[in-house]
């Protein structure tokens, strides 16, 4: 029972209507994640990558196969399950960081928490303990125009993390951040492996993908390499690169 | 994992955090928003000033009834059918003295039965002169019409039944003959008959159709007949009968009636030859004449409403494009349908509600602006406030359901990459 996986894919497709023309993004994907793993799917753009991603999230379904998490099967859950589930144990990290604009980062981060109907107090304590979390106190009331993109993806990062998720998503959650920001999120992302959260980066940079200790290569809707590695160390990586000029 | 909905007191909290987020993004689009609602602030102002009127009017009306006299009845002359091809009051068998005894006489429910007749002709003091109405009756139509004196005192029973040459004045009549001088025991004369004037009448003011109730003189109806009209003292013009208690004027309707038929000696078959009417349908036909012009005003607030909805749904859904990626975030965090449809709803309804509150505002100013003018009380009950409230928190739901529900089904991946 202890070995019970945290995700698993059998056999999973995923094929998009286009007009007439059926499009399989996904074909016959097997995968299993155990808790606590980070891991990076890459692959080109197109090569379906994305779809795999959204299906793990919940955000959407596949047309065939098992995706069973935590022993429950989840591909026949209907909108407002899944979306029950993406509350309670996914946190999502977007390129585009989607943040609500106009909107305080403590507002951002509280979101999940206003969902989840926890009371407004409760609310402000863990909203602000989760930007403390990635290095944001100080910052509460600053909305996303106001923060840098490194600052903006921190706080989509302790968004995704109030909510105590299982699974942390983040897709390509460097792709909009120059080197030494990149490297200050995974680094954040690396030390949250702590709290026993499984990380799933979706990227198409090998060097990314690197800081993971799990690579999976996607091309043309199939899995094409499952390989385990030693992960580089983001903390490392960072103090080693040269300081910026203000 | 617990599928929502949220039990109550979670609900609440999270209506309580999405009530801010609704009134931040209309705060965003000021113009916008208030451009959006004024067609909910014209159909609400307009209703208010609808009811308002048509309450200050009805008001107006029964306060000016009740000066009528209360428990009136008049009985005219003519058939009580209407039809042109009957001839209306006056055409048929006129009303008799004897008539008038009989009802004294016989109507129990009745306390007072007076005659009237009336003519319109010069009053003449010195090298004044006023054109105005005269009307020869007996002391009981005092009572009847509810007069009190301002100054002097009513003919009595005597001076009315011997024809003496007195009369009273209405206060506008003494006012543009006396001015401020003093009428009583001064002689005018009325149709070359010249006459004491006893007593002036207490002002009674305007009546619901405008007339100026207190331009009047008044004398006894043996004088009137025989100066006024050179007529016999047999027929009279009309007959004025006050029932006993507000109760009793349908009995005393039915008790005259029955009267004037055997007077008239109808046979069961045989149409009334005369008219009873009393208050009520006198209120009735005013209240529908009021009715008739509130109703124009009914209908801008109706069509604004249904504008001012057709508008809300317009810019919700504009509201809901421009913010497909919101909603996909908001998705993709975990919020259900049921809560991205109940904000973007509880959106719609305050932006209704703003504006139900301005037309309520507004609507109560034009009332008063109205009521003023018209020298109406200003009458709106707190009911017809809430459901004019009412109707516009209505109209956001109902206009703001179809853009609600639409950005609910909006798929997360798809909005999220909306650009």
């Amino acid at each position: 029972m202890t070995s019970e996986a945290l995700i698993q894919l059998t056999r999973v497709g995923k094929t998009y209507q286009a007009g007439e023309v059926a499009v399989p993004a996904l074909v016959g994907v097997d995968l299993t994640i155990a808790g606590g793993e980070m891991v990076a799917i890459m692959g080109p753009s197109g090569s379906g990558k994305s779809t795999l991603m959204n299906i793990l999230g919940c955000l959407d379904r596949p047309t065939s196969g098992s995706y069973r998490f935590e022993g429950r099967e989840v591909s026949a859950l209907d909108r407002a399950e899944l979306a029950a589930l993406r509350l309670g144990a996914f946190g999502f990290v977007f390129q585009g960081f989607q943040l609500i604009p106009r909107t305080s980062a403590l507002d951002n981060v509280a979101l999940p928490l206003v969902y989840a109907g926890v009371p407004a107090q409760q609310r402000q304590a863990r909203a602000r303990a989760a930007l403390a979390r990635v290095g944001l106190q100080g910052r509460e009331g600053h909305t996303p125009a106001q923060l840098s993109g490194g600052q903006q993806q921190r706080v989509a990062i302790a968004r995704a993390l109030v909510n105590g998720p299982r699974v942390i998503l983040a897709d390509e959650p460097t792709g909009a951040l120059d080197s030494r920001a990149s490297m200050g999120v995974l680094a954040l992302l690396q030390s949250l492996r702590e709290t026993a959260v499984t990380i799933v980066v979706v990227t198409h940079d090998a060097e990314i993908a690197a800081y993971t200790e799990r690579r999976l290569v996607v091309r043309d809707g199939r899995m094409l390499e499952d390989r385990r590695q030693m992960p580089r160390g983001a903390a490392a990586d960072l103090a080693a690169l040269p300081e910026q000029a203000a | 994992m617990r599928a929502l909905p949220l039990s109550p007191p979670r609900a609440l909290s999270w209506l309580a955090a999405i009530l801010p987020l609704a009134f931040g993004a209309l705060r965003r689009n000021r113009l916008r928003s208030l451009l959006t609602s004024l067609g909910v602030i014209i159909g609400v102002g307009a209703l208010i000033v609808t009811v308002a009127s048509g309450q200050g009017s009805s008001a107006v009306l029964d306060e000016q009834l009740a000066t009528l006299g209360t428990n009136l009845l008049v009985v005219l002359p003519g058939s009580s059918t209407l039809g042109g091809a009957r001839g209306g009051p006056g055409s048929g068998r006129p009303l008799t003295y004897a008539d008038l005894l009989a009802i004294r006489k016989g109507a129990n429910a009745a306390r007072y039965a007076a005659p009237v007749d009336r003519t319109v002709t010069q009053v003449v003091l010195d090298n004044q002169n006023w054109l105005t109405t005269i009307q020869g009756s007996t002391p009981d139509f005092f009572a009847i019409r509810q007069w009190s004196l301002a100054r002097g005192r009513f003919y009595n029973d005597s001076e009315s039944d011997s024809g003496a040459k007195v009369c009273v004045l209405g206060q506008t009549v003494a006012q543009q003959l006396f001015g401020a001088g003093e009428p009583l025991g001064q002689v005018v004369r009325v149709k070359s008959m010249p006459c004491e004037v006893v007593g002036v009448l207490a002002a009674k003011g305007q009546s619901s159709q405008g007339q100026d109730q207190d331009d009047l003189v008044v004398m006894p109806w043996v004088t009137f007949k025989s100066r006024m009209l050179s007529q016999d003292r047999i027929h009279v013009g009309s007959i004025l009968v006050s029932a006993r208690s507000p109760d009793e004027v349908s009995h005393a309707q039915t008790q005259v009636t029955g009267i004037l038929r055997q007077q008239h000696r109808l046979s069961d078959a045989a149409l009334d030859d005369f008219t009873v009417r009393n208050l009520a349908d006198l209120a009735e036909t005013q209240e529908k004449a009021a009715d008739t012009q509130t109703s124009m005003l009914r209908n801008v607030a109706a069509v604004s409403l249904l504008v001012g909805g057709i508008g809300i749904m317009n810019i919700m859904l504009v509201s809901v494009t421009e913010r497909t990626r919101e909603i996909g975030i908001r998705l993709a965090i975990g919020a259900s349908e049921s809560q991205v449809m109940i904000q973007f709803l509880v959106e719609a309804v305050v932006l209704s509600a703003t504006g139900g509150l301005i037309g309520i505002a507004l609507g109560i100013g034009g009332a008063l602006a109205i009521a003023s003018v018209m020298g109406w009380p200003f009458v709106l009950g707190p009911f017809w406030i809430c459901a004019a409230f009412g109707v516009s928190m209505a109209i956001g739901v109902i206009f703001g359901f179809y853009p609600a529900r639409k950005a609910a089904l909006m798929s997360p991946i798809d909005a999220l990459r909306f650009e």
